[in-house]
């Protein structure tokens, strides 16, 4: 165990190199990008922002419902089956009845993988929808696949909105990602108010302009709407004119005539087309502006509007008509989004943090040396510089992998620290006994070495273990610990037996003949 | 150093106060209960800090009381100028952050600054928790899987039922102190499994290697060789860690209290239970020069 190839020795100073190399770099700022790397601090350190979304999918479950009824109402007059009594139920299922006698069609168009009504997934091996037949009583809801088929595809159009909004705002490298099927996490580092974040993504943004209407004889119904200021209640036309989908610019501007904030839009051509052609029908009436169910403004239509581009006005504040504007730019959400959890981090405590997690880790570090020092002597100083370096190689890969260091995550490095020389020590023991029943200095030491090393990786693996849970069950600034604790392990493994043992050798080899070495 | 010490004249009485402890951890935790953070309980937590020298707790306490939030619990953080706040409230106002800072606005004036915030839904708070136990649960299959690997059931079983001892006492102690349990609490539990382990099965190595060098010597007297074989490094690790974790404890910051509080008592039980549970249980179920060699056929 003693002896070291010329190759080994070298690969190791290199590897140490390296990571020193690294770890340095996390101080200094180089042109290269490979080379310019550096620790990522979490959210807890560098102050900031982390929100958890839902998407309420419900809406966008009935409202699939609905469609696919009237394409199912379509398709089964084409195939002249006669359709009765259908209707969207509360428990997202679409219930209607038919003819027994074409029962047998029915299913035979249901169980098509070419079928338009009920589309085949490949990838999954299942249908959209499932059909469950009593007496002629048709149920149609979604199939496992179909629901997941839905709400991935709603996730990911969520995401595209919620990514759009949060960079309008213009924060600092947000973070964006996927949870699950139904969650976006949201992390904006060194924000410390997500308040306006918070409002912009809980708006669903549906914008709709609709005629006020005093009649309910209206061939699409009609609903009563609140305004957003609660000034008025009035009735709603429910067919919409032009939607937010045909939007493709709004901006807050200043009305030079009133000297009020107004919100400007542009549609594109088919809503400049279909405004246009209210507009010009519907000189005199007053025209809804909703917006998620509210009404923003219901001005009275003095003249046709068919250049394609209008205003808002509706007692903005410069900051509500950015916001809005923003809101109607970035389009609208597929359903409602939820924020289940919440954690903001304010700058002056993640600068606390780091001054105290860096404290803790200097006393903790020079605490544990002086200890070693006293106890082991020359050895202790091998066991110290060994672990000098191995704090270099877990900043070194920390830093090379761009990991993100968080608080407990310094706490993981802290504890490295303490549990790190647990090797050495194990080793050290162990050739003191050899050494009372060994004359020869270098045999006891290699027999040290071979007999402890079962214990060695025994106790590191069961903490590695520890760690690898940790990683995959824990969230956040826990999975910075076990990131730090588990990269800990190999790399104090790899000082013992690289470094500490390579010192340990040139010293024993150098001093063979004196007595009572360690 | 320390010089064979009979720590195998105390199996039975430490085993009976080891005994104890954990029936009075378990009473603790079923009928004082623990005292979840937001984490697991849901709700929201403000750190506060107070940047003059006139609000008192007791204004704070008058403000947040006239918001109309339910329970709201208030106490200092660390110094006298920062403070926890915490209450649970159900009906989830997505502005309730900018009220709440209004209020105190008007109330205690603009003083104060939010240093940290955390809510936490009902259903995410659930999620955690569940997460959580399966951690625990999944560290101690682990381990009990990687002991079963490596050596035979009468240590695996010893090696358990150490680990459940240090589990329980320490969470125990949560109970009956009322510390709060949060995320890094469940790290730090995770992470006394893996130390506890660690303290066991280097003794273990020893006992088995042991095992196989002196044939004719019981296994009673022979546990206590291998502890004392083990000793010093027991003590020097245990002590270097002991030392990172008290430098956190103390220079660390409020928010690692609870986890490098947790981590201390976990050492030291971890320490002592390797002496005091793993060991006896081998001799109770009378491991012998045979256990070992017939698993190795």
């Amino acid at each position: 165990m003693l002896k070291f190839s010329k190759i080994n020795i070298l690969i190791t100073t290199l590897l140490s190199i390296i990571v020193i190399f690294f770890t340095i770099s996390n101080f200094t700022e180089f042109e290269d990008e490979f080379v310019n790397k550096k620790i990522n601090l979490g959210l807890d350190l560098q102050g900031g922002s982390y929100l958890l979304l839902k998407i309420d999918n419900d809406p966008v479950i009935v409202k699939e419902l609905q469609n696919k009824a009237i394409s199912l109402k379509n398709v089964l007059k084409e195939n002249n089956i006669s359709i009765f009594n259908i209707r969207v139920t509360d428990d997202k299922k679409i219930l209607f009845s038919i003819n027994k006698k074409d029962a047998d069609k029915l299913n035979q168009l249901f169980n098509d993988k070419n079928s338009i009504v009920n589309p085949y997934f490949d990838q999954f091996k299942s249908f959209q929808f499932e059909i469950a037949n009593q007496e002629g009583n048709f149920e149609i809801f979604f199939s496992k696949y179909g629901l997941i088929q839905l709400k991935t595809s709603s996730l990911d159009q969520a995401i595209e909105i919620v990514r759009r909004r949060v960079d309008e705002v213009g924060t600092n490298e947000p973070n964006i990602l996927k949870r699950g099927n139904d969650r976006i996490l949201v992390e904006l580092p060194g924000l410390d108010d997500p308040m306006r974040i918070k409002n912009l993504l809980g708006k669903t943004a549906n914008l709709s302009f609709r005629f006020v209407t005093q009649t309910d004889e209206e061939t699409f119904g009609a609903e009563e709407l609140e305004f957003e200021d609660g000034s008025e209640v009035v009735k709603v036309s429910k067919r919409i004119i032009v939607s937010g989908e045909n939007l493709i610019d709004a901006q807050p501007r200043m009305d030079n005539q009133t000297n009020e904030t107004v919100v400007t839009f542009d549609f594109d051509r088919v809503g400049a087309k279909r405004f246009g052609r209210a507009t010009t029908k519907g000189i005199g009436k007053r025209l809804a502006i909703v917006l998620d169910g509210k009404i923003i403004s219901a001005p009275v239509i003095q003249e046709a509007i068919v250049a394609g581009s209008g205003q808002i006005s509706g007692g903005f504040t410069f900051q509500s008509a950015t916001d809005l504007a923003l809101l109607l730019r970035s389009g609208a959400l597929p359903a409602p989004l939820e924020i289940i959890e919440e954690r903001t981090v304010g700058p002056g405590l993640g600068q606390d943090s780091i001054k105290s997690g860096l404290s803790a880790l200097l006393i903790g570090f020079i605490l544990v040396i002086t200890f070693m020092l006293i106890k082991y002597r020359i050895f202790g100083i091998i066991a110290n510089v060994t672990l000098i370096l191995n704090l270099f190689f877990l900043v070194g890969i920390l830093t090379l992998f761009e990991a993100t260091l968080t608080l407990p995550g310094i706490a993981g490095i802290i504890l490295t620290v303490g549990m790190a020389v647990d090797a050495n020590v194990l080793i050290f023991e162990r050739i003191k006994e050899e050494i009372k029943n060994e004359k020869n200095q270098i045999i006891a030491f290699d027999a040290g070495y071979n007999k402890s090393r079962n214990a060695v990786l025994d106790a590191n693996i069961t903490t590695l273990i520890a760690a690898i849970i940790l990683f995959f069950l824990g969230s956040g600034p826990i999975k910075g610990f076990a990131v730090t604790l588990g990269i800990g392990i190999f790399t104090t493994l790899f000082s013992v037996y690289f470094i500490a043992r390579l010192f340990t050798s040139i010293y024993v080899i150098r001093n063979k003949n004196k007595e009572q070495l360690i | 150093m320390i010089k064979n010490l009979n720590f195998n004249k105390y199996y039975k009485l430490f085993n009976i106060i080891s005994v104890v402890l954990v029936i009075l951890s378990l009473i603790s935790i079923l009928f004082k209960g623990l005292n979840y953070g937001v984490d697991f309980k849901g709700g929201t937590l403000i750190e506060l800090r107070i940047n003059d020298n006139q609000t008192t707790i007791s204004n704070l306490r008058s403000a947040f009381n006239n918001m109309n939030l339910g329970d709201v619990a208030i106490k200092n953080f660390g110094n006298d100028n920062d403070y926890l706040i915490k209450f649970v409230k159900k009906d989830r106002d997505k502005n309730l952050i900018q009220n709440i800072k209004k209020d105190l606005q008007s109330n205690i004036g603009p003083v104060f600054e939010f240093r940290r915030v955390e809510s936490v839904g009902p259903k995410v708070s659930a999620e955690l928790l569940n997460k959580g136990l399966i951690a625990i649960a999944a560290s101690l299959g682990a381990m009990l899987f990687y002991i079963w690997i490596r050596f035979e059931w009468q240590f695996s079983l010893g090696a358990i039922i150490a680990l459940f001892h240090d589990v329980i006492l320490t969470i125990g102690i949560f109970s009956l102190f009322n510390i709060e349990i949060n995320l890094s609490i469940v790290a730090a539990l995770l992470t006394i499994v893996g130390y506890s382990m660690n303290d066991t099965v280097v003794i273990f190595d020893r006992v088995r290697e042991n095992l196989k060098k002196h044939i004719s010597i019981k296994i009673f007297e022979l546990t206590n060789i291998s502890i004392n074989e083990t000793l010093s490094r027991t003590i020097i690790t245990s002590a270097t860690t002991l030392l990172a974790l008290l430098s956190i404890f103390i220079f660390g910051g409020e928010i690692l209290k609870g986890f490098s509080l947790a981590m201390i008592l976990g050492v030291i039980f971890g320490t002592y239970s390797s002496i005091y549970i793993a060991n006896p249980t081998l001799v109770y179920l009378k491991v012998s020069y045979k256990t070992v060699v017939k698993e190795e056929k």
